[in-house]
């Protein structure tokens, strides 16, 4: 079955720089991705050349087995059939929300408009609000009537662009969660782009981390926190520390926590190769009974549990996540064991 | 690369409406550069020097007076609690309905020796030789002030409400009385925007003409009517035009720079205004009371009785004629301005060359170029083309005196080239709220660029392009020098005889074709005055 997305190695150049280097990844139909980084990292720049406001300088875009941007071929935006989700959701003032709704649908007839209307407004749940006019709508709704106004069309490609950052952090959580449900509802193959893992870990079933212009890994949210390929994808995903540590001779790392079987780096087969290994707050678990000490240096109440940062022994802090009702002070020393299914580890640099 | 040697599509499209201003300005900036001897002899024996002292004590004058008129209204209407607050605080925007000029012959004829208020002193007391001599220096700057403070008033106004009040909050809480923060805080911190109004006000001064003509008080543009049409030197007319410019250059710098420095913050909801009690309560009331009576109440009334006693006599056969000039000139002019506006605001935001940026700016300098200047930087060139062509067919037996001199195409370049900015402003306004995003949505949607046009600019703009055409319509009917000096004879527009008629002194016959002026010009103040009270 062919991909509904395929990039293939495009770049897009600026006057003064290459923003996109020969980047390549695809969707299959139906699937929601993600192409997650800090803000200048590309990651925009790739969705408008999917959208057809950004002309590629090198490699192809095929829409659903169409060429849509190549060396020979720039479909423009209006007949690439896709939909997008602005980050400002840029509504049409002068219209409200059903005609806002009905603006990309002139081909219909007036009945089958009207029709259609309806279905998106009850998907997004706006019936009561369809008089009235972007101004007088929250944040939430105005961002539902741009889903919906980019639905309407059934596009065979979503496009959202930074869709949530307007938004508070609750229902930003909470937004995201019920976008992805109206896109599966809907069938359509989505692309997100975004600064916030939250947003791509709720939203997207594969996800992408771009990282000046490159994707590094292009996985799942799972396989993202678990596995993370490199230390910059391990830095930006999630929290936790590097800890240094020694491969033995017996192909084990060894290092302040313990000594672990583990898949050691590539390149890094030899005895005495020395490593960085990823360990995340939930590894680090709390045991009292545990030879393993360590100082409280600071702590953060999350509610449900703590977020302490200790020291080690050695002078080397860790992260730690613990039930909240093990309430320990600064300075407090307390045992601690490492819970490592597998490890992950780094040469070093 | 050598694309970037090439003009970019911007500076196609803003090039020629740039060259409406540019043209005229270097025509007569380049009069400057062939400086003739006997020319210059004669107007620096009999013509410099008093119309430079006039000048300079009209841009001090008036500059003091906008000022003293402009800032106490606008900190009392924002910012204070006093009687009749909420009414002033838009009544007093009411006298930007009235041109200069007829509110200067209205003082004229209400506080001239022979006037009402004079009349009325000696019957009283026997005599009025105490009371001040209206037609004097002091007289038109008093009557410049009155009729240009509105500027001052709405920048500073718009200044102490954004930021006057907490500002004012913020330095009471370091220990600063009231009093002195008014004037170490609230006042510098509106130092941009007073610079601003008063900046605009001067322009003004200098391009008026109708006023010091009603007082016979000789400034520059005086002086180029004169040289032109009593001494038929357009040299000269030329010369003086160019000074003129370097003058209004110096304001457009200062003027760019205020508008730089603004920075503009949220409006604060909640600051407490300052209540004035006791007998200072009534002072404002009494003092907004008074400059609203003195601006524009009395100077209504006054031209409603003229007008009861001229009507009968003199609305004859010739008024539909000056009404339907008039109307004509202005309706082209305003479909003019707004289209060139319209294509202007398109290439900044579709084109953002630095090219573009620039020709923009220039294309819309012309508000700071006083009429008298344009029409003479537009005459010259035109009188130049016509002697060409003429010369070129009159082997084809052609034989006429002019070909474009005089028409109705050369009065609109000119106006267009004066009022673009006025036109520019609303359209640029309406074209910069249509978001990228929005745009883009457009497109994604499956909308073509015409599409575009006509389902998102073309109703996202209407509004903007209609103040546009109103504000230029109205702007034109007001406008005196430009219809006087590119006419053809016998021409006359309403506002063409307001200048007749005042030229001969006959102030009830003028106080007919000014009403009609000054109730056009209420619909644009009404506008303005809904959206900055809403």
């Amino acid at each position: 079955m062919t991909p509904m997305l395929e990039v293939n190695a495009v770049s897009v150049r600026y006057p003064d720089r290459a923003v996109i280097e020969s980047l390549s990844f695809s969707l299959a139909s139906g699937q929601i991705g993600c192409l997650l980084g800090h803000s200048g990292c590309g990651k925009t720049t790739m969705l408008r050349a999917i959208a057809g406001f950004e002309t590629p300088a090198a490699g192809e875009i095929r829409i659903d087995g169409e060429v849509v941007a190549s060396a020979s071929t720039m479909l423009p935006p209006e007949a690439r059939r896709i939909g997008m989700v602005f980050q400002d959701y840029a509504l049409f003032p002068h219209l409200n929300v059903t005609d806002n709704i009905g603006f990309g649908l002139r081909a219909l007839s007036a009945a089958e408009r009207t029709a259609r209307i309806g279905e998106m407004l009850a998907l997004v749940g706006l019936e009561d609000e369809c008089r009235r006019f972007p101004h007088e709508l929250s944040g939430g709704q105005q961002q539902r009537v741009a889903l919906a106004r980019a639905l309407a069309t059934r596009p065979r490609l979503m496009l959202l662009d930074e869709p949530f950052s307007n938004l508070d952090a609750e229902l930003r959580e909470r937004l995201g969660l019920e976008v992805r449900d109206i896109l599966k509802a809907a069938g359509t193959t989505a692309i997100l782009v975004t600064h916030d893992q939250h947003e791509a870990f709720a939203v997207a079933d594969v996800v992408g981390v771009m990282v000046d212009g490159q994707i590094r890994q292009w996985a799942s949210p799972y396989s993202l926190y678990h596995q993370p390929v490199d230390r910059h994808v391990a830095n930006f995903i999630g929290e936790g520390v590097l800890l240094p540590g020694v491969v033995n001779a017996s192909a084990q790392i060894e290092f302040e926590l313990g000594r672990f079987d583990g898949p050691t780096p590539a390149h890094c087969g030899v005895d005495g190769c020395r490593v960085d290994v990823l360990v995340r707050p939930d590894d680090v678990q709390h045991d009292d009974a545990s030879p393993v000490r360590a100082t409280v240096l600071a702590r953060a109440f999350r509610g449900a549990e703590f977020l302490y940062t200790l020291a080690l022994p050695s002078g080397q802090k860790v992260l730690s996540l613990v039930p909240s009702h093990h309430n320990h002070a600064v300075g407090e020393e307390i045992g601690i064991r490492l819970e490592l299914e597998h490890a992950v580890a780094y040469v070093r640099e | 690369m050598s694309s970037r040697l090439l003009p970019s599509r911007g500076v196609l499209c803003a090039l020629p409406i740039a060259l409406l201003t540019v043209v005229p300005l270097l025509v007569v900036l380049s009069s400057l550069l062939d400086p003739q001897a006997e020319v210059w002899s004669h107007l620096l024996d009999y013509v410099l020097p008093g119309v430079l002292w006039n000048t300079l004590l009209l841009v001090v004058g008036v500059g003091a007076g906008v000022l003293l008129l402009g800032v106490p209204l606008a900190w009392l209407t924002a910012v204070c609690t006093f009687p009749g607050r909420r009414f002033f605080g838009w009544a007093l925007m009411l006298p930007l309905a009235m041109p200069a000029y007829v509110l200067a012959f209205v003082q004229v004829g209400l506080l001239d020796f022979t006037g009402p208020v004079q009349t009325l002193l000696r019957s009283a007391f026997g005599t009025s030789a105490w009371f001040p001599q209206i037609r004097s220096t002091g007289g038109v700057i008093l009557v410049l002030s009155m009729a240009f403070y509105p500027y001052v008033y709405l920048l500073a106004r718009n200044a102490f409400l954004t930021q006057g009040r907490r500002a004012i909050e913020a330095a009471q809480t370091l220990g600063m009385s009231r009093r002195r923060a008014f004037f170490v805080v609230a006042v510098p911190m509106a130092r941009p925007w007073l610079i601003g109004g008063v900046t605009l006000a001067l322009m003004e001064t200098l391009a008026d003409f109708g006023t010091v003509s009603i007082f016979n008080f000789d400034t520059f543009t005086t002086a180029i009517y004169k040289a032109w049409f009593a001494l038929f030197n357009l040299p000269a007319a030329s010369q003086l035009a160019s000074l003129l410019v370097m003058f209004v250059l110096m304001l457009v710098a200062l003027e760019q720079w205020g508008r730089g420095a603004r920075s503009y913050q949220v409006r604060s909801a909640h600051a407490e205004r300052i209540a004035l009690h006791g007998r200072l309560r009534w002072l404002a009331t009494l003092w907004c009371g008074t400059v609203l009576l003195l601006a524009f109440v009395v100077p209504m009334m006054q031209l409603l009785v003229w007008v009861k006693g001229v009507w009968a006599d003199d609305f004859d056969a010739r008024y539909p004629a000056f009404i339907g000039r008039s109307l004509l000139l202005a309706v082209m002019a305003a479909l003019l301005v707004t289209l060139l506006a319209l294509v202007l605001a398109y290439a900044r935001r579709r084109y953002r060359d630095a090219g573009t940026h620039w020709l923009v700016r220039l294309a819309t300098l012309g508000y700071a170029v006083p009429g008298t200047v344009l029409a003479v930087g537009v005459f010259i060139p035109v009188a130049w083309l016509d002697n060409v062509l003429l010369a070129a067919l009159r082997p084809f037996g052609l034989e006429a005196l002019a070909i474009f001199k005089g028409t109705l195409a050369v009065m609109l370049l000119a106006l267009a080239a004066r009022f673009l900015a006025v036109g520019f402003q609303p359209v640029d306004t309406a074209m910069q709220r249509i978001t990228r995003s929005q745009e883009e949505a457009a497109r994604s949607l499956g909308l073509n660029g015409r599409q575009v046009a006509a389902r998102l600019y073309l109703p996202l703009l209407r509004g903007g392009l209609l103040s546009a055409a109103l504000l230029v319509f109205v702007d034109v009917l007001k406008e005196m020098p430009i219809t006087l000096m590119t006419r053809a004879f016998g021409w006359d527009t309403l506002a063409v005889r307001v200048f007749e008629m005042t030229s001969e002194g006959m102030w009830d016959r003028a106080a007919l074709p000014s009403l009609f002026i000054v109730l056009a010009g209420l619909v644009p103040v009404v506008l303005l005055i809904r959206k900055t009270e809403s």
